[in-house]
């Protein structure tokens, strides 16, 4: 497999989004450098009353922007509708590189980043972080399992990929039990804050608030992608088959409506449960922020889903998961910034560098999800991925870059 | 076995002399961080305040938890409690997380913002003194013994013995016996604790129990979750393969 002769000017050739992404990884990388030779103090506007702050805040968003990747994986593994195959690599990739955004952000948030490899063998069983990190460690490794095919294929590596489709169910189901378990525990996390975060998102029932809203995101966001793709990477550009599948999209914005409906009825129950009605009428910021969580993440697409005409139309359902990906933003950043803010006392906002060493990551994982899907099938048309994959003619092209 | 150890704060007893303050600055070799030691905050380099509420003085400090959030959430076990009830802190296990700083329901970690090497600070009731043989630097240096060092069952009894007989002059309540499960410094005052800055209502149960009642289902979620998935998985692919069946069978 050799590498095509490299088109430099056709890589050089300067595009709006080309010259802002290389601004925005430039300027990332000069924040990652102050980062750490300055210290936290110095770069972020995180203090004693405001531990966690935007890097915190984006690691629940990334993690629940990547839900797809268990629950498609499921959908068609483990359920067997093979209907939404098509889906499973877009999906796991995604969900690979929102860990690793993670991940990245996770060491650079640590104050000590070179003791990152402490909880391998110190271990508090008690501690919710020590499960999240563990869960991470494991479904990090699940999801390049899960991914590994589509790499070997392109090598022509049939051995290999013999023993993972061996192996493929058991490692579908721990994948499911992992991020089961991860996805919940960002939410206990802030079980142990009952004085601290505003009653309007604290609830004994956090954990299942941060799953049940991360299956809908997580199909939000593959609806998203899908449209993002199909609009973006054309034919012309050596990608295939990454046209809209509508029944498909329809049938996921369906499983997104029950969600939805799910997480409405929870809250709700939540709500009368632990008498926090009153709540709703209390004039304040929380307030405000609450219903803008609750109408624009839930109510508005509950109601444009319910419809057949919004559900099966591509724009429509483009503008609903939008919507539902936005609520999952505003919950996330609700229960880990603004909703402290009256325990603390003090107005955070994030720094420079804290935003611009998001935004590079952010950057490098579209530019790596690019990468990849051009290169390799991960975009499959066909029921079964495998025999699908041998006929694809992303298999046998050479690599590119650009 | 060794003796639960605590610290008991009368504020009615207090003079805000700032002896404490002092003497846990040197006691712990913590720079100076203000001129007036009454407008000082608890900071990384200060882990003892005295604030002044007209003429009375209240004293912040870790209140070492029976059970303390700190511990119980740190991931690589560098929040630990001493056989004598001290929360000590290992800066060589920590990573840097500051879920302690997020989980302290007293709100009183601090942390080393300004450097590349971080770590935790806050009051360790001077573990290194007193295995030594001394007393927490805070008690000795008190000159009208405001702050008193000792058993706990003794600081407990002399605590309600004071309630009991000054009912007048205190308010009926010993602050840190039950706040957040309780811990080992109790604080007595003539007025309610949150007119001193004390943080109110915090539950009386351990803070730790709130993570632990979602932890422990963990277990019920693998096992039960796998055998779902599990029995999911051979229900569909049977299902599919009888479809498959009957339309070939139609077929022919």
């Amino acid at each position: 497999m050799k590498i095509k002769n490299i088109n430099v000017s056709e890589i050089l050739k300067p595009t709006f989004w080309k010259i802002t992404s290389v601004i925005i990884v430039i300027v990332g990388l000069f924040s990652t450098y102050f980062r750490f030779t300055q210290g936290l103090g110095a770069t972020t506007n995180l203090q004693d009353t405001v531990p966690w702050g935007l890097w915190i805040g984006f690691d629940f968003i990334g993690v629940g922007l990547a839900a797809a990747g268990f629950t498609i994986a499921a959908t068609v593994h483990i359920f067997n509708m093979h209907k939404y195959e098509p889906l499973v690599r877009p999906a796991i990739l995604t969900a690979f590189l929102g860990y690793s955004i993670v991940v990245c952000l996770l060491i650079v948030d640590l104050g000590r980043p070179e003791h990152f490899y402490h909880p391998l063998y110190m271990w508090n069983i008690h501690s919710v972080m020590f499960e999240i990190t563990w869960c991470l460690i494991c479904y990090s490794t699940v999801l390049l399992i899960e991914f590994a095919p589509v790499i070997l294929e392109k090598f022509n590596l049939k051995a290999p990929i013999k023993i993972l489709r061996m192996i493929s169910i058991p490692v579908v189901i721990v994948g499911v039990l992992f991020s089961t378990l991860h996805q919940s525990s960002f939410g206990s996390l802030y079980l142990i804050v009952p004085g601290k975060l505003h009653p309007l998102w604290y609830s004994s029932l956090l954990p299942v608030h941060f799953y049940i809203s991360c299956i809908a995101a997580g199909l939000s966001m593959i609806i998203f992608e899908s449209y993002l793709v199909a609009r973006g990477l054309t034919k012309e550009d050596g990608f295939q088959n990454t046209g809209l599948k509508m029944d498909i999209l329809s049938g996921a914005a369906f499983a997104v409506l029950i969600a939805l409906i799910a997480s409405l009825l929870l809250k709700i129950y939540d709500f009368i449960d632990d008498g926090k009605l009153y709540l709703l009428t209390v004039p304040s910021m929380e307030t405000y922020l609450f219903y803008l969580e609750i109408l624009l993440g839930t109510i508005a697409p509950i109601y444009l889903l319910s419809q057949k005409k919004f559900r099966e139309d591509k724009k429509w359902l483009y503008i609903i998961s939008i919507c539902v990906i936005s609520g999952l933003i505003l919950n996330r950043i609700n229960v880990s910034i603004t909703g402290l803010v009256a325990s603390s006392g003090v107005n955070y906002f994030p720094s420079f560098d804290e935003i611009s060493i998001t935004l590079m990551l952010i950057v490098l994982a579209i530019f790596a999800f690019r990468l990849v899907a051009k290169n390799f099938a991960v975009f499959v048309t066909e029921e079964h991925e495998h025999s699908a994959s041998e006929k694809d003619i992303a298999k046998t092209k050479p690599i590119t870059i650009s | 076995m060794l003796k639960e150890k605590g610290i008991l704060f009368d504020v009615t007893l207090c003079i805000g002399c700032g002896s404490c303050y002092d003497a846990c600055k040197e006691a712990n070799n913590l720079p100076k961080t203000s001129e007036d030691f009454l407008k000082d905050h608890l900071s990384d380099n200060t882990f003892n305040v005295i604030e002044q509420y007209d003429d009375l003085y209240a004293r912040k400090m870790c209140m070492h938890c029976n059970e303390p959030a700190c511990e119980s959430v740190c991931l690589v076990g560098a929040i630990t409690k001493t056989p004598t009830g001290a929360v000590v802190y290992d800066a060589d296990k920590c990573i840097g997380c500051r879920y302690c700083m997020q989980a302290c329901p007293h709100k009183i970690p601090r942390y080393e913002w300004g450097t590349t090497t971080p770590r935790i600070r806050k009051c360790n009731m001077c573990a290194e003194r007193v295995s030594k043989g001394l007393i927490p630097a805070c008690a000795e240096a008190c000159p009208n013994e405001a702050t008193l060092y000792g058993d706990m069952d003794q600081l407990i009894a002399i605590a309600k013995r004071r309630l009991q007989e000054n009912p007048d002059k205190y308010y009926q309540h010993i602050y840190g016996l039950e706040e957040a499960g309780g811990g080992h410094v109790l604080v007595l005052s003539p007025v309610p604790f949150e007119q001193l800055g004390y943080i109110p209502e915090l539950p009386k149960e351990a803070m730790p129990e709130f993570t632990k009642r979602a932890m422990e289902k963990i277990p019920s979620v693998v096992v039960g979750g796998g055998i779902f998935l599990g029995g999911m998985y051979w229900l569909t692919k049977r299902k599919n393969q009888i479809a498959k069946e009957e339309r070939s069978k139609h077929e022919n």
